[in-house]
């Protein structure tokens, strides 16, 4: 901490949400114009990273017609290894769905000014990776076309879901998160989609934009509804980012399996997934902001700022790691002793707890240094460590606890298969040909925001203001 | 052309000539030939195409594009699950007018619990009959549905049995279905008839010049109708000789009771009279005949409920673990050269003047020997001592001469008459056939259900000298190895499907009584010898009845009712007979180095059952092993010849290599290599074929049982799959209390609470409300200290509940579906450790951890307390066996189950009172939750309750120890109450409060005051098991 205290500040760019000198016209020139522009003239990079995407995801839905057809034992899972990848896919997705709407609502809610340039592509990489997520439970299934008995509804069986088992809590959880995540994200979308309609180079454009822009004409009525409407919508996400991943920690601290049966799980998976979820927002920051050039938008201060909660989450879940063990200890229970044991040491896995060491503790201290925070790269290469990082978290707890439970008799291995790899790598292709085409076509920065505070910015002094408003949030200066 | 679907006679044959279907250029038929065929079908055998009749190449190619769905194209994931390929493969649906229908009605057979006319459809029939082990008969009862076995389970009034089935017995109704069985008569391979066939011999038979021209060569015959056939066979041609073979027969026995006797005897013995039991060698309770009563027998004087009652003491020395060595209170692994030292040391401590001088082997100790020789002079008159298959005869005639010393004889051990009808050495009589065969002398040989093409000891080379013959018949249930080079190959039926006759170990005599008609065409042994004899039109009813008419005075169809009913013929026991010993003058065996010893496959026996997939995938006592043999090494040999587990291991003997994956076994004695017989067969039919190693080119006809060997490491490595994946506890073991055990000294001292039951209490919190039961609640206790692991119950359970095998590559991945297993756990030293066997099924939980974490309430208790699985309200999230602290849920993960949907012959064997399991949903035991809807459903009629003992699952009914308890908790005077009231009574993981229905009743241990030290099979400290 001595060390940032002390050090002097590198300047005005990097200490600000945006670059001084912006207006209104700059930010439509960098963010909407992009959009705008016909197909022959879309960059060449996303054409490869297009290509690439879709193909993952032909392999994606390859996969899946080989998983109704032949079986989930396409899958390495066995007895005792009941839930491997999938789950392990499930939860890594879901966790990195979490960064969107806790940047978007939490933020929005705390005032922080900093979440107005990466909350756009933020809460879209939220919306994805859900939809990833959402799909594997789905799959994993032994007969994936009855998913629906999961849920309430009127059915002649006169069955009801079990509403004791958390995995019906989880049905619940996702999908009102998904519901709740997408509404937010368009309705922060409309007054952009206005923009792109009202500057539409054809008609088509100016037809769809306009269909999606709901008739928004810009009054000062449609304005204060709309600013409600947003601000409603974060109090309601706000409790979602925390209970989604609370509640997907229940499928395992409900249950008895030595390794699962813990009471911090709810608590230390939702910093996991805040952890997991900055890492992604800054895995796609950094090459986003140099292809679209919106270094002035997305500046420095952002990346930092996200450095730093990564660096916060990321401590608490090592923490996780010690208190579960400490438990494993203070127990006295001999199957926990014995969990623990395994997962360090033990002859299978002990690769796998030392690798999540490396990547989730390890990895990260470099971010107590304002240079490292403040250097793209580094950020970009410590995010995929803590990518990995947090599946291996989930293999770890998952796996290696199935592994090795009560009955010596029933251990097993787990070896993944060819199948369990290529429907993760396809949901990367899921994810990546949905991003593609959200950037490609939608702003991915709220420039409604921006020029918001642009204009506070150009008329009020950027940082002075910024100082006095900051100071009048904490409650030190009335207006 | 006539179009008839009749029974028994030729089907439709289509008009057009030409065939659309036939691909071009396809290799044309022969007709001659398929109309060999059709005369040869049994039952409406339907088919569409002359290519199909010929089962071209091109018509198989066909049938799997035209028929997707039978041919599992997508099922290429698991390549090892040749099982499948059956659908696809056969179409031949021939024989299903057969089976839908009782055998011919001038046949009557007669059903064990009701009569014809009370047959209720939907309600099984139960026939008592006979299944052969090694030619020696063991009751059983076939369960019929609607003309169709289903199942096989023990006879409860037969001596052999006494109502337990071993595992192999209750394999038979896959066997019996199995499409690879021979379907057709053939002569060089093409298709004849039985009329052909009976021509031909006639014709044989009548060119034979003087001399031994004629042989015959048949497997162990106790059967006395097929006897007399055979003698009157012998008789009408003069110089015609009988010769024997099975490769698993106790030549050793025999021999040894001629020379401690001096004639040909049977030993019978009456366990339930003996309080020390000593084997040298002998997987008794598994091996030979009356194994499944000596089982029963020796558990009933084992069985500790509370500190007044008494127990048996096993002293147990033998080379390989076996699972009757694993309930032994002293067992010493010795290699088998050491365990005939140690009998004849024992034999001249005990006052056996003549027998040989040795002196005691250097892995027992002195004092171990001494307790041992104590406790048998304290117990004289009260003992038994035994010795294994493979022992040689010397240990047999030391064994017997003790036996006679100890008073025992009269006793615990009697002898009768020899049941088989023509006491052999079978190596020798082999031996002197293929000379026979060598010096051109043999015309005609006929072999009647052997295989001694595969079986026989290499350095005979008995398929060469086969082929020296003018003309060889051969008769057996598959096209085997032998049948392909044989001249002739004449389809032999299964035991459900013929009339015949068979003495059980103590002479008693079953009439064996078929269940339905021939499902694949085929001809008894019986009906084989008469064609040989020149009544080929005699069919094996009158043979049989016509026998036994002469043999029974008095009202032979009362007679005849009341055998078949019974299962076994009255007063058909044979006498006790006095002997008297003569001097001994004995050869011990030389040990050497290292040996290999070859043992009968657990499962397959010499092979024959290599086909049945059941079997295959039956995990071997303690290895666990499917679908492969291994060289079992103990660890120290593993060391010294630097192998290790799925390993290959090189073993040469006189220039004969034979390359076998190595099994590590803690408890095997030290350097010897011990292998199972049977595998690596090359015309076992789809499944069997190519599965384990042949080890039979290593055996030779002077050393079959053990032989010195040199043994090399082999490059490369071969996967085992195994059903429990074997390490270390890495030092947790000790704390996990699943296993308790102590001594009976132990329990006596602590009478009320024996520390080793409940080592440590667990205080129980709950907050969850307890259930309550108004009719019945369903409980199970079982018996750790009678359960020899012997896997009967798994086939048992397999068989009534329809589960499904998964093939060797599913069972490495970890996917076996067997509901019941038995789990192996060891205590002590390496290499000399005690064995537990644990057998877990679902615990059907009060507090059930499945049931609250499924999300669509497809795992449930029931009002009966059972927990209960709805498959179709499945969807297959597998939460259920996660938090499933036993691990019994198994889980299909692919179609395992698909030859249920299609109508192939294998979907026969199931159990149409069991739901068949799709891919995708969670399965576990269910209690047999069908056998007490039956009995409930009777009691309900009868307006009473279910009675005790009523209600008998698969795995109770064929356990040969009695080790599983089942009945209804609610009833204090069932005999499960009493059980689960024992002082023994534990709960598998208690302290997780689950509140298992299914308890265990402590291991005790009765071990001799005077041993103490590693082999002792209890030690004091309880609860220390490890797994290795």
């Amino acid at each position: 901490m001595a060390v940032i205290a002390g050090a002097p500040r590198r300047g005005l760019e990097t200490n600000r949400v945006i670059a001084p000198g912006q207006t209104a016209g700059m930010i439509d020139d960098v963010v909407n114009t992009p959009v705008l522009v016909g197909p022959q003239r879309t960059p060449t990079w996303w054409w490869l990273l297009f290509a690439l995407s879709l193909s993952l995801l032909g392999l994606y839905l390859v996969s899946i017609v080989r998983l109704v057809t032949v079986g989930v034992g396409i899958f390495g899972n066995n007895q005792p290894v009941s839930w491997a990848m999938p789950i392990i896919n499930f939860v890594w997705w879901i966790g990195i769905g979490h960064a969107g709407t806790l940047i978007s609502a939490a933020l929005l809610l705390f005032r922080q000014p900093w979440r107005t340039s990466i909350n756009r592509f933020a809460e879209a990489m939220t919306i994805f990776a859900v939809v990833c997520a959402g799909l594997y439970p789905i799959l994993h299934l032994g007969r994936p076309w009855v998913f629906y008995w999961l849920m309430p509804y009127p059915n002649t069986f006169g069955m009801w879901p079990n509403f004791r088992s958390p995995l019906t809590w989880d049905m619940f959880a996702i999908s009102a998160y998904a519901s709740v995540s997408l509404l937010f994200w368009f309705i922060g979308l409309i007054p952009d989609l206005a923009t792109l309609r009202d500057s539409a180079k054809s008609r088509f454009q100016r037809l769809v934009y306009g269909a999606l822009a709901l008739g928004w004409n810009g009054s000062a009525k449609a304005w204060q509804r709309y600013m409600r409407a947003y601000l409603l919508l974060a109090a309601i996400s706000f409790p979602l980012v925390l209970s989604v991943h609370s509640t997907i920690a229940l499928d395992f601290a409900v249950s008895q399996v030595p390794g699962w049966n813990n009471t911090i799980m709810p608590p230390y998976f939702v910093a996991g997934a805040v952890f997991a979820g900055f890492a992604m927002v800054l895995l796609l920051a950094v090459p986003l902001r140099r292809a679209f050039g919106l270094e002035r938008l997305i500046t420095l201060r952002h990346l930092d700022n996200a450095a730093k909660l990564m660096l916060a989450t990321g401590l608490i879940v090592v923490y996780g790691y010690g208190v579960e063990l400490f438990y494993a200890w203070y127990s006295g229970v001999e199957f926990e002793v014995f969990m623990a044991y395994n997962r360090v040491l033990g002859a299978d896995h002990w690769w796998a707890f030392w690798a999540l060491i490396l990547c989730n503790f390890v990895a990260i201290q470099p971010l107590w240094f304002r240079r490292v925070r403040q250097s793209p790269w580094a950020l970009f290469v410590i995010s995929i460590f803590v990518s990995i990082g947090m599946w291996l978290e989930r293999f770890v707890i998952i796996v290696v606890s199935l592994t090795k439970d009560f009955l010596p008799s029933s251990w097993g291995n787990y070896v993944p298969t060819f199948w369990d790899w290529a429907l993760y790598l396809g949901s990367f292709g899921l994810f990546g040909t949905l991003f593609l085409i959200f950037i490609r076509l939608l702003p991915s920065i709220a420039t409604t925001e921006m020029k918001e505070l642009a204009h506070h910015d150009a008329h009020h002094g950027s940082d002075a203001y910024e100082t006095i408003r900051e100071a009048y949030y904490r409650g030190e200066v009335r207006a | 052309m006539s179009d008839t679907t009749r029974p028994g006679h030729a089907p439709a044959v289509p008009t057009r000539a030409g065939d659309p279907l036939a691909p071009d250029g396809a290799r044309p038929v022969d007709l001659g030939r398929l109309r060999e065929r059709l005369s040869q079908q049994r039952g409406a055998a339907y088919w569409r195409s002359l290519d199909e009749l010929a089962e071209t190449v091109e018509f198989q190619e066909f049938l799997r594009k035209e028929f997707p769905r039978q041919a599992a194209p997508l099922e290429a994931s698991f390549d090892r699950r040749d099982f499948l390929k059956l659908l696809g493969a056969s179409l031949a649906l021939g024989g299903l007018g057969a089976c839908a229908r009782p055998p011919q009605p001038h046949e009557k057979i007669v059903p064990y619990v009701r009569a014809p006319e009370d047959t209720i459809p939907g309600r099984p029939e139960f026939y008592a009959t006979a299944a052969l082990d090694g030619g020696y008969a063991e009751g059983i009862l076939a369960e019929s549905h609607q003309g169709r076995p289903t199942r096989v389970e023990g006879n409860p009034d037969h001596p052999a049995s006494l109502g337990a089935a071993h595992a192999i017995t209750s394999a038979t109704v896959l066997s019996l279905y199995d499409p690879d069985r021979s379907q057709q008569l053939l002569q060089r391979g093409s298709p004849r008839s039985w009329t052909q066939f009976a021509a031909a011999m006639a014709d044989a038979l009548g060119a034979l010049t003087d001399g031994p021209r004629l042989r015959l060569l048949t497997e162990t015959v106790t059967s006395p109708t097929l006897a007399a056939e055979i003698r009157a066979l012998l008789a009408a041609h003069p110089g015609a000789a009988w010769h024997q073979w099975d490769p698993l027969h106790a030549d050793g026995a025999v021999a040894g009771l001629r020379a401690a006797f001096g004639e040909d005897l049977a030993p019978v013995y009456d366990l339930s009279r003996a309080d020390v039991v000593v084997s040298f060698g002998a997987d008794f309770t598994q091996v030979g005949p009356g194994r499944l009563r000596y089982a029963k027998d020796f558990a009933r004087r084992r069985r500790v409920r509370s500190a007044d009652d008494d127990m048996n003491r096993l002293w147990q020395i033998e080379s390989t673990p076996t699972p009757t060595g694993s309930l032994a209170d002293h067992r010493v692994a010795l290699a088998p050269a050491d365990v005939a030292a140690l009998a004849a040391w024992l034999a001249r401590e005990l006052g056996v003047a003549d027998a040989p001088a040795a002196a005691l082997p250097a892995r027992v100790e002195p004092s171990w020997a001494d307790a041992l020789a104590a406790d048998l002079r304290d117990h004289r008159g009260r003992s038994a001592l035994f010795a294994g298959a493979d022992q040689p005869a010397a240990v047999h005639a030391l064994v017997h001469a003790l036996n006679h010393e100890l008073g025992n004889v009269g006793h615990a051990v009697r002898y009768v008459a020899p049941v088989a009808a023509a006491p052999a050495l079978h190596h020798d009589g082999l031996r002197d056939l293929v000379a026979d065969l060598r010096a051109g002398a043999v015309e005609l040989l006929v072999i009647v259900g052997a295989n001694p093409a595969f079986t026989a000891p290499a350095d005979l080379g008995f398929a060469d000298a086969m082929a020296l013959a003018r003309t060889t018949v051969h008769a057996g249930e598959y096209l085997d190895e032998t049948g392909r080079d044989a001249t002739w190959h004449v389809p032999s039926t299964h035991a459900l499907e013929a009339w015949g006759d068979a003495r059980a170990f103590d002479g008693s005599v079953t009439i064996q009584q078929p269940l339905f008609a021939p499902f694949y065409g085929g001809k008894s042994d019986l009906e084989l010898l008469q064609a040989l004899l020149g009544r080929p039109e005699r069919s094996g009813y009158e043979v049989i009845r016509d026998a036994w008419r002469e043999r029974v005075s008095g009202d032979f169809e009362a007679f005849w009712r009341r055998s078949l009913h019974l299962g076994v013929v009255d007063g058909s026991a044979a006498p006790t007979r006095e002997v008297t010993r003569r001097p001994l003058d004995l050869t011990l065996p030389v040990g050497d180095d290292l040996v290999v010893h070859f043992h009968p496959d657990h499962a397959l026996a010499d092979g024959r059952h290599a086909n049945n997939g059941w079997l295959q995938e039956l995990p071997r006592p303690f290895s666990k092993l499917t679908w492969d043999n291994a060289a079992i090494v103990a660890p120290a040999t593993a060391e010294r010849l630097d192998v290790r587990s799925h390993d290959r291991l090189a073993l040469r003997a006189d220039g004969v290599e034979v390359i076998v994956p190595v099994w590590v076994q803690p408890g095997q004695a030290p350097d010897v290599i011990s292998v199972a017989l049977g595998f690596g067969r090359a015309a076992a039919g789809r499944v069997g074929d190519g599965v384990g190693t042949d080890v039979y080119p290593l055996r030779t006809a002077a050393q079959p049982w053990a032989r010195a060997v040199r043994a090399e490491r082999a490059r490369g490595r071969h996967r085992l799959a195994t059903t429990q994946i074997h390490h270390s506890l890495e030092g947790t073991g000790e704390r996990r209390h699943i296993v308790r055990a102590g001594t009976l000294a132990e329990l006596r001292q602590d009478p009320a609470h024996p520390k080793f039951v409940h080592p440590v209490t667990h205080p129980v919190s709950d907050i969850t409300p307890d259930w309550t039961y108004d009719s019945y609640a369903w409980g199970m206790v079982v018996d750790m200290t009678v359960c020899t692991g012997c896997n009967a119950c798994v086939t048992a359970c397999q068989s009534e509940n329809n589960v499904p095998i998964v093939g060797k590559e599913q069972v490495i991945i970890g996917r076996e579906m067997h509901w019941i297993r038995v789990d192996a756990y060891y205590r002590g030293d390496l290499d000399d450790p005690s064995f537990y066997n644990m057998p877990v099924a679902c615990q059907h939980c009060e507090k059930a951890p499945c049931e609250p974490v499924c999300p669509v309430a497809a795992t449930v208790h029931d009002a009966e307390g059972l927990n209960v699985m709805v498959y179709n309200r499945c969807v297959g999230t597998r939460y259920c066996a996660n938090n499933c602290p036993y691990k019994v849920r198994r889980f299909n993960y692919l179609q395992f189950a698909e030859l249920a949907v299609n109508a192939t012959e294998l979907s026969l064997a199931h159990n149409p009172d069991v739901t068949v399991r799709s891919r995708g949903v969670m399965e576990k035991c269910t209690y047999c939750v069908q056998r007490i809807s039956s009995a409930r459903i009777q009691a309900n009629n009868q307006g009473r309750r279910i009675r005790d003992g009523e209600v008998v699952t698969a795995c109770q009914s064929a356990c040969p120890s009695e080790a599983i308890v089942f009945g209804d908790l609610n009833d204090p005077a069932s005999a499960v109450v009493a059980a689960k009231a024992s002082v023994l009574d534990y709960k598998l993981l208690e302290e997780l409060n689950t509140v298992p229905r299914t308890s265990y009743l402590a291991r005790v241990g009765n071990p001799h005051p005077a041993v103490t030290g590693a082999s002792a099979a209890a030690p004091a400290e309880a609860g220390t098991e490890g797994v290795l």
